[in-house]
């Protein structure tokens, strides 16, 4: 048996949500207006509402890098964050590191080392690299092991990765 | 993750006005926790009240010839603030031990002290689970329990169990360096000394901390001790990096001509909040390094731990990584 609610009795019964409010954001340069609901994570806004499809949902939960954007430069994982949080930043994507005349080295280097098997990671991997060599902790080809362990390579193209970043940073590779 | 309103305060006063006049709401600081639960459904706030545009992100020196963390400096800006490096070594490897450089740019240090346990079935709502419903049980208790606690655990009342840890890396150097915490709340202002901060989980396994409802952290004082010559910070886990402690020790001392003139031992990953002996630790005064067996004051930190089947190595482990983080502290190893 079925039963047809009216659309009255319908309204009536969902839960009444809080409204969607205005929200600023500037990514990669552009400004964009957007109406989202509060709990809208920058990820989610990202590629559901700006259609920036290029950062990419692992887990969801901070546990494995493929959502990171730079955040005034800052490295970040855009799952852990709320879109009306970030209305005062500057955030880059992916698709805003190339530049005019060409990709950004890390992607050049990326792409001359074979970074990646399946690719999924790689747009966190590359904004993660540009994140380290921002905070200028790295020293070793250890250090960027260890600055880059927030992202996981479901491939394990680890070597490879290593490689094209500590190329770009000038580290010599280990005899 | 539910629905919820969302209010960013600029200044404490209506900060703190927003969670006394709203039941049910709650802060939100780099929200790598909290946002993390709430898609878990864990938690559920009604009302997020972003504190990020609170002036509390400065780190300076106090009167008292310490340094003032605010709680809303990153985990990162912390650990490599050069005050921190050079005159609190301890504090920043904490800090570069945990997480990833992702989420330290996010986590601030009162969200930190805020972390809630990584105990599975605490996220897992299907599962009973004292501290997120109280009185429904505990899962751990007889379940998959490799990263809980040996100390300090309640464990006899079902309704009250709980032998969940405190995951903090950072915390664990702040409970060795006797940090002192501020806070601000509808009742005013006062302070919380670092042990008496978190709390073991006794008969209400529900509270992890000692802060009153609606109390905001403003800042995290560290002494003028900061034991920059002879510390160390030892993290054990299943991966090299990016993954929570199974057990880790902080150490601090002081040493004289040999003779050791203070000593700071903080163990984490072993109970509800960092584990301190102050009266293990005054037994290392006095004595020589070259000399001193540091076996003893392992086995007297790890007195009444109790196993739980899966996590009865850690009772081992801990003791052994007590006596190289001692020596490595003294300087009787290199600290890697
Ligand atoms: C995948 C992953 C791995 C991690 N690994 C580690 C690790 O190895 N070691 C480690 O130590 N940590 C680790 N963390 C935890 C991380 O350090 C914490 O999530 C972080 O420190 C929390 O800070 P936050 O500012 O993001 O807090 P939020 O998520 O914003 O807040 C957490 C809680 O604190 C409350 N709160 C925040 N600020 C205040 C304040 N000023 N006053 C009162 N209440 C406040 C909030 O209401 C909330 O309840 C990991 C996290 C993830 C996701
Ligand atoms: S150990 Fe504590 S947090 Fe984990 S299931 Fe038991 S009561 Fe819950
Ligand atoms: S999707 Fe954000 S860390 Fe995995
Ligand atoms: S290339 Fe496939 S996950 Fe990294």
């Amino acid at each position: 048996m079925q039963t047809t609610l009216s659309p009255e009795t319908r309204a009536d019964l969902a839960p009444s949500l809080p409204q969607k409010q205005a929200i600023k954001l500037t990514i990669n340069g552009t400004v964009h207006h957007l109406e989202l609901a509060p709990w809208t994570t920058l990820l989610d806004a990202l590629r559901e509402y700006l259609h920036l499809t290029g950062t990419k949902k692992g887990c969801d939960h901070g546990q494995c890098g493929a959502c990171t954007v730079l955040v005034d430069g800052k490295r970040i994982n855009s799952c852990l964050t709320l879109a009306v949080m970030k209305e005062d930043s500057d955030i880059t994507t992916i698709e805003g590191l190339a530049a005019e005349n060409g990709l950004h080295p890390l992607q050049t280097a990326f792409v001359e080392h074979d970074a990646y098997q399946c690719g999924y990671c790689t747009p966190g991997q590359i904004c993660s690299a540009v994140g380290l060599m921002n905070e200028g902790q790295a020293k070793t080809i250890d250090d960027i092991r260890e600055l880059m362990s927030g992202n996981l390579c479901r491939c394990g193209a680890y070597p490879h990765i290593v490689d094209a970043i500590r190329e770009v940073m000038h580290i010599e590779p280990k005899s | 993750m539910n629905s919820f309103s969302y209010a960013r305060p600029s200044d404490i006063g209506t900060a703190v006005d927003e969670l006394a006049t709203h039941e049910g709401a709650k802060f939100i600081a780099g929200g790598t926790n909290l946002l993390d639960l709430m898609k878990e459904n864990v938690e559920h706030p009604n009302r997020l009240v972003d504190i990020n545009r609170l002036a509390l992100s400065t780190i300076e020196d106090t009167e008292e010839g310490g340094l003032r963390l605010g709680a809303l400096a990153t985990n990162a800006d912390t650990a490599y603030h050069s005050a921190v490096q050079s005159r609190y070594p301890l504090l920043s490897q904490a800090i570069l031990a945990g997480a990833s450089a992702q989420l330290r740019n996010m986590a601030t240090n009162g969200g930190n002290l805020f972390q809630r346990t990584r105990c599975y079935y605490f996220y897992d709502t299907q599962t009973p689970c004292n501290k997120r419903e109280p009185g429904s049980g505990c899962g751990a208790l007889n379940g998959f329990n490799r990263i809980h606690a040996i100390l300090g655990t309640s464990d006899q009342n079902p309704e009250t169990a709980c032998i969940a840890t405190h995951p903090s890396d950072m915390c664990v150097a702040l409970a060795a360096l006797d940090a002192v915490v501020r806070v601000t709340g509808p009742m005013g202002e006062r302070t919380i000394r670092f042990a008496d901060f978190h709390r073991l989980p006794g008969h209400e396994p529900w509270l992890d901390t000692t802060i009153q409802p609606g109390e905001l952290v403003t800042a995290i004082d560290l002494p003028a001790k900061g034991f920059p010559e002879y510390f160390t910070y030892i993290k054990l886990r299943d991966r090299q990096s990016y993954a929570f402690a199974l057990v880790s020790v902080a150490v601090g001392l002081e040493i004289d001509n040999n003779r050791i003139t203070d000593a700071r031992i903080a163990l984490g990953g072993v109970a509800h909040k960092p584990w301190r002996k102050p009266e293990v630790e005054a037994r290392l005064v006095g004595q020589s390094i070259s000399e001193t067996d540091f076996a003893p004051i392992a086995e007297a930190l790890l007195e009444g731990a109790k196993g739980y089947g899966h996590n009865t190595f850690k009772i081992e482990l801990a003791k052994r990584a007590i006596v190289r983080a001692l020596q490595r502290a003294a300087k009787l190893e290199p600290q890697v």
